[in-house]
This record gives C-alpha cells, structure tokens and sequence, in this order.
C-alpha cells in the first residue's frame, strides 16, 4: 500500500495514465527477464530523485541509434528526456549550438565526473591519428579519450560503438573502431555493448532501469551485451521456428510460402548465429521484426557482421 | 569591420557540419560550409553482391533513414532490368510517403523550432490567452486552457529542477525570438506532443517494413512483406496515417501558419537561385511521366520555365574539396582521389564535393520540389501554395526565402499525406481482385550498370552503380546534402547554403541564432554527403580553428 501511494504521488509524469505508466514497467520486467512483482519497483526507481546525467555522444555514425531511443513509447520519449534522465549534452536534439554546447559539455563531465552516464553513438575512426572524424575542431579520438574515462560506464549504443559498425566494414577505410577497441587501456570504467543496427530503444532504456533499479549494470556476456537481451538466439526465440523443424522453407521472395510465413533459413536468415530478443519484443512498440516482413535476419547485433554475416542472401 | 564566427558543431542536425562566416554591420557578408566527418561507403561497397548494397546504404543516415535503401534497390532493379509488380510499387510508395510525413514533423518540431520558439519564454505565457489563440486556428483537441496549464506546470519543474538537460544554454531571451509568451507556449506544447506522435507515425514503418529506423523488407525485384499484405496489417496503417493526418492538418499547418505570421521579415532572407527536383512517386512503371511530384529544373527562379532533368548534366566538383584535382565529372565516372591540405576557406574546406548541374550550383529538397510543382500547374500543389501565400498576405516572391523553404515542407507533408490514401486504396483493390504479386524474379547480369533518380524528404537523390563478374565495381551517391551544403566549385560559386547565408541578419555574433535558421531550413543531413577515401593515403591533415 505504501509503495502503491508513492506511485500514485511521485510515478506518473504529467500527461501520462498511471496505467500507461505501468504497462512500460511491466514491458521492461518482461524484457529484463524479471517477475512481474518487480513492475512497481520499477516505477519507482524512475519517478524519484534527481536524474541521473547522461552525455551523449556522437561519432562516425547514422544517428539511427537517436531516432531508435526517440521512438521510445515505453517511457514516451519526452518522459525519458523530462521525468527519467538529465540528457545534458546530445547534439541532435539540444538547443544550443557551436561553441555554446562545447561549455556545456565540458561543464557537465567537470561537475559530475565519476557520476555521469555516458552513452556512446557511432564508431571512432582511428586512422591517420583519427582526422576523419571532428567536431570543433577535434577529432572524435580526442573527444573519447577525454570524456569516456571520466564517467561513471560507458553504454555502447548501436553496433557502431560496440564494434566499429558500417564504416568498419572492410576495408575500414578510416580505421574505425568500437569503443572498448578504440581506447583500449585508457578505459577502465565499465562498458555495456547494447548492439543492433540500431538496437531495440527497450533494451536501452531497460539498461538504463537496471541502474536505476539495482544500481548496478546488468550482467553481461562475453562481449559485454546485456543478457537480459542477448542471452538467446533470434532462432531459438523464433516463432517460425516450427517451419524450420517441419522443413517447411521459404525458397523464393512472394511465394505461397512465404505468404504463409514459412522459414527464410534457405532465404539467408541469420537467426541461428545471432544473440538478440528482436521475436520477443519486436520494433517500434510491437508492431513487427525483420522476419514478421518476410525478409531473413541480417545479423546485426553481432560483432563485424558487415563482413562476417554478408553475401546476406546466402544460406548460412 | 568584418568578423569571422566559426560554429562547430551545428546542433539539430543528423551528422558532422561546420559553418563559418564573416559578419560585417551586422549581416552576413560570406559563407562556408564544412562537412567534418568521412565514412567511406562507397569503397566499402566494392567487390560486394549488388543485392546487399541497400543494406549497406540505408546506413547512410538513419535520419532518413529508408531513402537510401530505397535508392538503392531502385538502382539495382534498374541495373538488372526487373519491372517490380504494382503493389511493390505502392508499398515502396507508402514507405516513402510515411517517411516524409514522419521527418517533416520532426524537422519542424524537434530540428528547427527552436531557432524561431523560445521556450523559457513560454513560462510567463498566460494558458487561458494560449488556449484562445490556438482554437481560433485549430480544431485540435489538446487546446484547452488546463492543457497547456499542465504543460506549463511541467516545463517549470523542469527548469526548477536546474537540470537543464538539452535546454542548457540556448540563446533564451534573444532578441531575434518575437513570439508572445503564449504563442511560445502553444509550440512547446506541440514540441513534446510531436515527440509522441513521431514515435506512433513511424509504426507505419514497422506495420510493412519490419522496423523504424532501417527498414527490413526490401529486395531488388520487390518487397519481402507478402504474408503482411493482409486486411489486418492494412488497416492499422490506415488507423495510424489518418492518426497522423490529424496531426499535420490541425497540428503542424497551423502552427506554421502561427509562427510565421510573426517572422515575415524571414520572407526575404536566406534565398537561393536555381532548383532541381528528380520527382517522387510512381504512380505506374513508367518514369518520369507518371511521377506525382514532377521532375525539372528552375533557374534564376524563372517559373515561367521549367526544363526537364538530363543526368548527363550532373557533375562533381573538387576543388574546394579535400580531394586531387579541379576537374568535375560525372557520377557515372566518378573518381574520387583524397588529397588533404588543411581548413582553408580560401582553399580547400570540406568532405563534401560540389556538385552541379549545367555548371550552375541548385537547391534540392522541399522547395525545390514545391516551386517545380507549382510551376507546372501540378493542382494540389497550386492549391496549397496560393492557400499559404493567401494566408499569410506574403507575395510569391517570398517563397524564395528561408520562410519559403519551412513553409514549403509543411506544404508537401499534407499533399504527399493526402495521396497517400489513394495509394492505400489502390493496394485494397488489387487484393480484391486477387492480385497479391510482391516480386518479380530476375538474373543477376554479369555487368550492367544502373541508376536511381529519388526525391526525398531532403531533396535530390541520385545511386549509381556498376556491375562486373556479378559483383559491385563502382559505387556513387550524390545526395540532397552535398547539393545544398557542399562547397564552392571549380568556378567559385558557393553552394546553395552558402549562397543563403549571405544577407542574414546577426544581432549577437556569440549567439548567431539568425544563422542557424537559415542552414537548418535546409534541414542538414550530413552523414551521406562524404564520399571515398583512398586507404593508401598517409597524409595527415590538422584542423585549426579559426
């Protein structure tokens, strides 16, 4: 009852139904793999406090991973930016400009060194001293060494930070790197890899709440993504996973067969070799997932799957 | 006395740019646009299967995100000689309709207003004065007196908080902002309801192309989706696009109408010269013809005269890139060797090459479309431009501004928005008659080579490829932000955004807001925009910061 009257005081952000409120709770104990009895703890562990700091920065990279957490419907997006978390610097979205967010940035990691999350988008090109990539006059190198090593964790959005991404793909022309790769030594505060191209925003805002919730980062497995999300393989979570078993294979783009949602195996699907909850969750609030639309698996969350996954339309 | 100001970063925009300008009594006298950031796609692109390049170049930017994809295919569809069936066609089209109303509505809200709102402002706005003026112009129902009390009451804990978040030191108080307090609190309102409604629009996406952003059901020949072409799926995308028209009619368009009224002035700033529009749309299997947003080029704003697009006219220019050379040339031949020098406006200052047609420098995206549009007597288009002009007692000439540019965005949101229903219905019907054909087979050639002419959401986009042993021998992109923000080129004349600048007002050099009007106007987007480096190379280049 107490915490039931601290939900109803403190929980939902203006303009938002308790009920909604509590039904991303509940989303995110699903995605995290937690009893349904952890749903209020959740909530509260959002609603209280000041909000923890967070920078965002960009690097040799789509922006892909911003528009994957704007479409955030469990918070809302403008929860997350007003209610949740202080994103103090995040240039797509912020108001300032030129040498006005350059302050902001090194006021943020000054007054909250050791304390601020810092969330990482894109890969870092490393080549040639890494002049391929700068931002007020910078290179990107420079800007990672200096701020990554004085946060609280690292948390690699996208598989451009994880693991070098697009522009890594060979030959690599610019010598792009992954964060854990790119700094090395330098990085001794811990990173979380939450790969996808982009990732599901669940499976970030669900690191973010397990934070939040536990004040701790979630386990990890041997390439640092949360187990919560990347503890199975999309095949073993797949719902046309019966067709795979019966034989019952798509051969052809349009067919009869994959009009009645056969499996893409023999189409290039590389579900079986890749660790992600894409069948669980879905995209964009649970509308669909790449092989809902008929089309296989490319294997995105995987380390180098640019190189290691492609020709995409051959059987594994 | 003449002034340089260097901003890096621009904030609000997808990518890596850098504008510098000189400043003299008060306006801008001279531009430079900068792209800072280089990739290397294309080269990565090489030697692999020419069915996987979409995949690889939707990552161009997940801005607008689906148009490279889409571009892609389209070039290869061309390159192999497959003719996709009809509803391949209006998926494709639905996808891209859905991707101009989804990125419209964040430019304007997310990307640009805050150049024109001021959102501190919004908190001494009276929210019963707010609610009147907002229902005297729109029949939305978010308009009373205790919604924008409540949004009002949450922008102050916000601010009391003290954690700033992405507001933190925006030019608040200047004194280019003339909005009244209420107006300002009507945009902050819609500011974080468009945060909501983007995220709902972009479901569209998902309903037939997997996911938002990078889309997964495209394949050369088609689209993959054949199981989601079903009564179901199709009727949430109707749910969600009627959803998101309601937004656009009675959210967006007034706005725009609102915050324009009050910066008129704006009519007759940050113009450009010529404009190209490659059209949008198929509306059957032959192109140009058949294609709802027309294909032409405009020069010297002549709109008595429209002329039609020869890619062979195309060229790339490098001498004020980072690359070897003067020389210009033909995507189709393109050649792209890196040759680095320093940050140097009056020799070499950008990633971007500058690309031009007929030699002439041309602005690509929404108004270049409108204006095309409106120029060959495309009717909605007639229709909803004079509505606008009518409205806001501005005369036609003021569409050549960087007013002109916003308005013409919010235009061709709600003119593609509204096709699109007919799109939907005709994919109706073709399933009734029992037409559910989503892919044409065809043979991978040994070589071949192909091109996609596409406009999207930010202008002009253009995939070239070249196929030999059945794998990818060449690979170009010229795309809508090289045209509006590349450099100078062999001949010195600046590019569209820096043509633009000249002439801007700027009150305070050490808060250029004016400055960030006019480029985000074009809506930037810069991560395409950089082409092919030599791995070779072991030049070191420095920046020095002016």
């Amino acid at each position: 009852m107490e915490q039931e009257r601290k939900l109803q005081k403190g929980s939902a952000p203006k303009g938002v139904s308790r009920r909604d409120f509590m039904k991303f709770c509940t989303m995110v104990s699903a995605t995290m793999g937690l009893a349904p009895s952890f749903a209020p703890k959740i909530a509260e562990a959002l609603a209280s406090g000041p909000r923890p700091p967070v920078v965002y920065l960009h690097f040799a990279e789509c922006t892909g991973c911003t528009e994957a957490v704007l479409r955030s419907s469990y918070p809302w997006i403008d929860e997350l930016l007003l209610e949740t978390i202080s994103v103090d610097y995040h240039e797509t979205i912020m108001a300032a400009a030129g040498h006005s967010v350059e302050e902001v940035l090194h006021q943020t990691v000054k007054k909250y060194e050791g304390k601020f999350i810092c969330v990482v988008e894109g890969g870092i090109p490393t080549a040639e001293n890494g002049i391929y990539g700068m931002i007020g006059g910078k290179t990107m190198l420079e800007i990672a060494k200096e701020v990554c090593p004085k946060s609280l964790a690292v948390l690699c959005i996208g598989s451009c930070s994880s693991f070098g991404g697009v522009q890594a793909a060979a030959p690599n022309p610019t010598g792009a790197k992954g964060v854990s790769d790119a700094l090395g030594d330098v990085l001794k505060v811990p990173v979380v890899n939450i790969p996808g191209c982009p990732p599901n925003p669940i499976n970030f805002v669900g690191t973010v709440v397990n934070y939040l919730l536990f004040g701790k980062l979630p386990d990890l497995d041997d390439k640092k993504r949360p187990l919560f999300a990347y503890g199975k393989t999309v095949h073993d979570q797949c719902p046309r996973r019966s067709h795979f078993e019966n034989g019952e294979f798509v051969k052809e783009w349009g067919s009869k067969e994959a009009q009645m949602g056969y499996c893409l195996y023999e189409m290039g699907c590389k579900g079986p070799e890749t660790y992600n909850n894409c069948p669980l969750v879905k995209f964009n609030d649970g509308t669909s997932w790449p092989v809902e639309a008929g089309h296989p698996c490319i294997g995105c969350s995987e380390p180098n799957f640019w190189d290691a996954m492609s020709p995409f339309y051959q059987k594994l | 006395m003449a002034q340089r100001i260097v901003v890096d970063p621009i904030t609000r925009i997808e990518g890596h740019l850098r504008i510098e300008v000189e400043v003299a009594n008060g306006k801008v006298t001279n531009a430079w646009s900068s792209s800072t950031l280089f990739r290397g796609l294309e080269i990565i692109l090489k030697g692999r299967d020419p069915r996987d390049a979409w995949l690889f170049t939707q990552r161009a930017c997940g801005v607008c995100t689906y148009v490279h994809g889409l571009a892609s295919i389209r070039c290869v569809d061309h390159a192999v000689g497959v003719t996709i069936p009809d509803n391949a066609r209006l998926i494709r089209n639905l996808l891209m309709g859905a991707q101009f109303l989804h990125d419209h509505i964040v430019h304007f809200y997310h990307l640009h207003a805050l150049d024109w709102v001021d959102v501190v402002s919004a908190l001494k706005a009276d929210p019963v004065k707010a609610s009147k003026i907002a229902n005297d112009v729109s029949p939305a129902p978010k308009n009373g007196p205790g919604d924008f009390k409540a949004v009002q009451a949450r922008l102050k804990k916000f601010v009391d908080s003290g954690q700033l978040g992405l507001f933190a030191n925006g030019y608040w108080g200047h004194p280019a902002y003339k909005l009244p307090p209420e107006v300002n609190l009507i945009a902050a309102a819609h500011y974080l309801e468009a945060l909501r409604q983007q995220a709902r629009t972009a479901r569209m996406h998902a309903i037939f192309g997997a996911k938002n952003p990078h889309l997964q059901s495209l394949v050369v020949g088609g689209v993959s989706c054949a199981a989601d072409l079903n009564p179901d799926r199709i009727s949430e995308f109707l749910y969600l696009w009627k959803e998101t028209m309601d937004f656009v009619n009675n959210v967006y368009i007034p706005d725009l109408l609102a915050v324009a009224g009050f910066y008129k002035d704006w009519g007759s700033i940050g113009g450009t010269t010529n404009f190209l529009a490659y059209g949008e749309f198929p509306q059957s299997a032959k192109e140009p013809e058949s294609l709802f947003f027309p294909r032409g080029a405009i020069f010297k704003r002549n709109l008595a005269k429209v002329e039609n697009v020869d890619p062979a006219k195309i060229t790339e220019h490098v001498k004020h890139s980072w690359y070897e050379g003067d020389g210009a040339l033909n995507p189709a031949q393109g050649e792209t060797k890196p040759k680095f020098s320093k940050l140097d406006t009056n020799g070499e200052y950008s990633w971007m090459k500058a690309p031009r047609y007929n030699g002439e420098p041309m602005e690509v995206g929404p108004l270049a479309r409108v204006l095309v549009a409106y120029a060959k007597g495309h009717e909605p288009t007639k229709k909803a431009v004079d509505g606008v002009l009518k409205k806001l007692a501005i005369p036609k000439e003021a569409l050549f501004s960087t007013l002109g540019r916003t308005a013409a965005r919010a235009i061709e949101t709600q003119i593609i928005g509204e096709a699109m229903e007919g799109w939907i219905m005709q994919l109706v019907e073709n399933l009734k008659k029992g037409d559910t054909k989503t892919f044409e087979p065809y043979q991978m050639p040994d070589s071949a080579q192909g091109m996609g002419l596409n406009d999207v959401p930010r202008g002009a986009l253009g995939h070239w490829i070249e196929i030999k042993e059945k794998k990818i021998a060449n690979y170009q992109l010229v795309v809508p932000s090289t045209w509006n923000l590349g450099p100078r080129c062999a001949a010195n004349k600046p590019g569209p955004v820096e043509e633009a600048l000249i002439g801007t007002p700027v009150a305070d050099p050490k808060r250029p807001v004016e400055i960030l009007r006019t480029v985000h106007s074009f809506d930037p987007c810069i991560a395409c925009g950089v082409h092919v480096i030599d791995p070779q190379s072991n030049q070191v280049y420095k920046f020095r910061v002016v």
